[in-house]
């Protein structure tokens, strides 16, 4: 994970693309500016860089599943619940799942788990729309990066 | 339909924060009631889940912005209603 850039996802483990689901890993750098305010002397990952964690891995099951055609932007998070503490160094394994695949919009449940206990869930929407075009090649070198591109031909 | 639209208006009412007796079955979602692309796809969602189809909204906004269709005939709540209960039969046949 590099926090401060918003690279939260490091691998996807596994893309299943007929049961519609990725899992991903993702390490806790011992430093990172973000720990210098949440908070001082006690660095904890905010709840919100949690959120933003299982919004990436949705998004890139969707982009697997859609094979890059359209955008996924995250619309809505409900049901978002935060159940322990993710420290510095914790290493981290994020799930995600398709729940219903609208006309124009992706909803997913998405957890995250660390050392098999529970540290978040939500249920997230993504609104779907056309690649703009300085994103498109950008999201294929991050995509081939964490190994979407591999697990997807893998799947 | 009577039914199809309760449940549409009790989903619009809900999702929009809009008061359940300002919407009809002639009122326009767009145009009456203040319903952007957005805050329409959160009713698609519910619409979705709750009577177990699939609106073909990307199909409507196309035929709307290639003016091949007017936009009352998705967007009026009445013209909605009956293409929901359109789909539903489509389902169920």
């Amino acid at each position: 994970m590099r926090l401060e850039y918003f690279e939260m996802i490091d691998t996807v483990t596994l893309f299943d693309a007929a049961g519609q689901r990725i899992v991903c890993n993702a390490t806790v750098p011992q430093a990172s500016p973000v720990f210098e305010g949440h908070f001082p002397g006690h660095p904890l990952v905010p709840g919100v860089l949690l959120t933003e964690t299982m919004a990436q891995a949705s998004g890139y099951l969707v982009l697997g599943l859609n094979r890059l055609s359209q955008m996924p932007f995250l619309m809505a998070v409900d049901k978002a619940r935060f159940r322990t503490f993710v420290e510095p160094g914790a290493v981290l394994v994020i799930e995600a799942a398709i729940t219903v695949e609208g006309s124009g919009y992706a909803a997913t449940k998405a957890s995250i788990t660390a050392d098999g206990k529970p540290v978040c869930d939500a249920e997230l929407r993504f609104r779907l729309m056309p690649f703009p075009a300085e994103l498109g090649e950008l999201m294929r070198q991050r995509t081939s990066a964490i190994g979407l591109v591999a697990g997807a031909a893998s799947s | 339909m009577s039914s199809t639209f309760e449940t549409v208006a009790g989903i619009i009412s809900e999702t929009c924060d809009i008061p359940r007796e300002k919407i009809t079955p002639a009122s326009h979602a767009i145009d009456d009631l203040g319903i952007d692309s957005l805050a329409f796809l959160d009713i698609a969602f519910a619409v979705d889940k709750a009577f177990g189809i699939k609106l073909p909204l990307e199909q409507w906004t196309q035929e709307v912005n290639e003016g091949k269709a007017p936009a009352e005939q998705y967007f009026v709540l009445e013209n909605l209603c009956a293409r929901i209960d359109g789909l539903v039969a489509a389902k169920t046949a």
